[in-house]
């Protein structure tokens, strides 16, 4: 028996679970330096990466843009929540339920978009997604009985369990929670992309003619692929819903789904270290600017008041598409040169009888 | 019958606004090759200046004379400042330049005029004229129709009957050749951009007075509207986004009156998912090229 062949750049199965591990055990502990508030960001920044994470292996891997995730967060909120409530039994097994039956839900919506997504190319699938986010307020108050429209479904108090209540506090249980959903769908990702799959879905984004005639069957990879960066961010709407105990259309609005957009591309199309960076930019920059400008007269300030962070990001994400769209990632990794030192391009060209000094 | 035929007429008129701008983004997808999402922002700006102008002047028409201005310099500027910066390899970067274009152009709104809806004013009734007894369409409805019309008729004149228009529609559909044979096709784009925004700002600024009022996000609604009207037709078809228009228009004006306007958004989505699953490349698309 030889051993199983891998294919290049790929990392082995048992490597990738252990990496996944450790990082997530440094950020459990890494809760317990935080204080409450610190670690109600954290969970939102984990909760944001399961859908930009989604989001960036559906656009670096398969080359589709969807302006939508917001909702298919919504999605898996409201399938988080309505299922929630309708349990009869509490504590965490209702959350792992509740969760999986949100993740189900957003699986199910990614899966009839994704129909429609097989067929069509970048910009087709970005209107139809944004024509998604655009019609989630009407959904809500069209089915107002189930949805209860604009003012959305609450969810019961998901507290501390009683074995951990003296050590923990609420907010830092949130985190840990959210930083375990996170790492579950960015380990679930990472092996999705780096395996056969990944490949189906960088031959398809390349060249999908070419894919066909290798016998990839294209419209089945780009709806597995919109599926599965659906129920990512199902999962992270799903987190959202059980950290702020309510689900809401106005919390997923046009402008919260561009903003994971800009998540992605700042932190590098493709990458999800990129898009765990990312979320903490989109989380921590409004915060940040929106104490610099607490000292403000109320009328600057309330004209300022989200719209000064929405304008940086909108500026942000026009710079870094123009002039680094490898962004944050791409930054990270670039080899280290003096500026004033020409990029040389290594040339192998076959030497026959080395001269002295190649040799 | 009356309330069909009235929302036959509003359908018509509303069906030719959203013609219009779907011919905006149809102008710049064959001249570029890119869906201009920040086209609605765009619009919405020249739509500010327009009702400044008319504030400051008392002048309907000296603003309606602003907007189109500006929406020209704002598409220059657009195309030359941002838009040049598209990686032609990924059809994506050009969709993300222009969303941070919207984001950059709704927030700097924001700051400067406030969230609030300020109504605008036409020098027009908007009460509906009766035609043999039945009320069909408001004065105003009527001016939007004959205005939509006239600029149809110029661009189709334009494109088919001037050597500028041939030269767009050359460099639009082989580049190299053209450029080949001396059209110069970078002023040909920028010029395409121009043409597209000015079209965009008079479909938003026609509209904006018929819906709750001026606000950064008024014409969110009329982009996914007019992109559905796009893709109705054929993204490559301008008699597409025509007939697109006005059957998407008088759809959401029957929808509107007998269902209810907040299930608007609702049939734009079940629309849109139709055409793209049925005909994804558009009702009136030539063949394309066979793939596969």
């Amino acid at each position: 028996m030889s051993r199983p062949q891998r294919l290049p750049g790929q990392r082995p199965l048992a490597r990738t679970l252990l990496l996944a591990a450790g990082w997530t055990l440094v950020a459990l502990l890494g809760t317990f330096a935080l204080d409450p508030f610190r670690n109600y960001q954290l969970a939102l920044v984990a909760a944001y990466l399961c859908a930009t994470a989604g989001l960036t292996v559906l656009v670096g891997a398969s080359g589709q843009l969807s302006l939508g995730h917001a909702a298919l967060m919504a999605v898996g909120g409201y399938g988080y929540a309505l299922t929630s409530n309708a349990l009869p039994f509490g504590g965490v097994a209702r959350f792992v339920v509740a969760l999986l039956a949100g993740a189900l839900v957003s699986a199910v919506v990614g899966l009839l978009l994704g129909l429609a997504a097989a067929r069509l190319s970048g910009p087709y699938l970005a209107g139809l997604t944004l024509a998604v986010v655009v019609a989630l307020p009407a959904v809500a108050s069209t089915w107002s009985t189930v949805l209860h429209g604009d003012q959305g479904v609450q969810t019961a108090f998901e507290g501390v369990p009683d074995a951990l209540r003296r050590v923990i506090a609420l907010e830092q249980w949130q985190a840990m929670v959210a930083v375990v959903v996170a790492a579950v769908v960015v380990t679930g990702l990472t092996v999705l992309r780096g395996g056969r799959f990944g490949l189906r879905m960088q031959a398809v984004r390349d060249d999908e003619v070419a894919a066909r005639l290798s016998g990839i069957p294209a419209g089945r990879v780009k709806v597995l692929a919109f599926t599965a960066s659906s129920v990512a961010a199902g999962l992270g709407g799903a987190v959202l819903c059980f950290v702020a105990q309510a689900v809401s259309p106005g919390a997923y609005t046009v402008g919260f789904s561009l903003l994971l957009v800009v998540a992605v591309v700042i932190g590098g199309l493709g990458s999800i270290l990129g898009a765990a960076l990312g979320s903490a930019v989109v989380v921590l920059l409004p915060w940040l600017i929106g104490r610099l400008t607490a000292g403000l007269p109320t009328d600057a300030a309330q004209r300022l008041d989200g719209n000064l962070a929405v304008l940086v990001f909108g500026l942000l994400l026009i710079t870094v598409m123009a002039l680094a769209p490898q962004g944050l990632h791409g930054a990270l990794t670039a080899r280290r040169r003096p500026i004033d030192e020409p990029v040389r391009t290594e040339e192998h060209t076959k030497v026959l009888v080395p001269t002295e000094e190649q040799r | 019958m009356d309330r069909l035929v009235f929302l036959l007429g509003t359908g018509l008129a509303r069906g030719a606004v959203l013609a219009l701008f779907a011919l905006a983004l149809v102008l710049i997808w064959r001249g570029a090759r890119v869906i201009n999402f920040a086209q609605g922002a765009m619009a919405v700006v020249s739509t500010y200046v327009a009702f400044e102008v008319t504030a400051l002047t008392g002048s309907y028409w000296l603003g309606l004379l602003a907007a189109l201005v500006s929406g020209g310099v704002l598409g220059f500027a657009v195309e030359r400042g941002v838009m040049r910066f598209a990686s032609p390899r990924s059809p994506l970067s050009g969709v993300i330049l222009a969303i941070g274009l919207v984001m950059v152009l709704q927030s700097a709104l924001g700051i400067a005029f406030g969230p609030d809806y300020r109504p605008m004013r036409v020098p027009f009734d908007d009460s509906a004229v009766l035609v043999g007894g039945v009320p069909l369409l408001s004065p105003y409805d009527l001016f939007v129709l004959v205005t939509a019309v006239v600029v149809m008729v110029v661009l189709a004149v334009l494109f088919r009957w001037t050597s500028l228009g041939l030269q767009m529609r050359a460099a639009a559909f082989a580049p190299e050749v053209s450029r080949l044979l001396g059209v110069r096709v970078s002023r040909t784009v920028t010029l395409g951009w121009v043409l597209s925004s000015v079209v965009g700002s008079l479909a938003a600024l026609l509209l904006v007075p018929t819906s709750l009022g001026l606000n950064p996000h008024a014409t969110d609604s009329l982009f996914v509207l007019g992109f559905t009207v796009a893709v109705v037709g054929g993204l490559d078809s301008p008699v597409g986004a025509l007939v697109g228009g006005v059957v998407v228009g008088v759809a959401m004006s029957l929808v509107t009156g007998y269902l209810g306007a907040g299930l608007v958004p609702i049939a734009v989505l079940g629309l849109l998912v139709l055409v793209l699953l049925l005909r994804p490349a558009g009702l009136f698309a030539a063949a394309a090229a066979r793939h596969a």
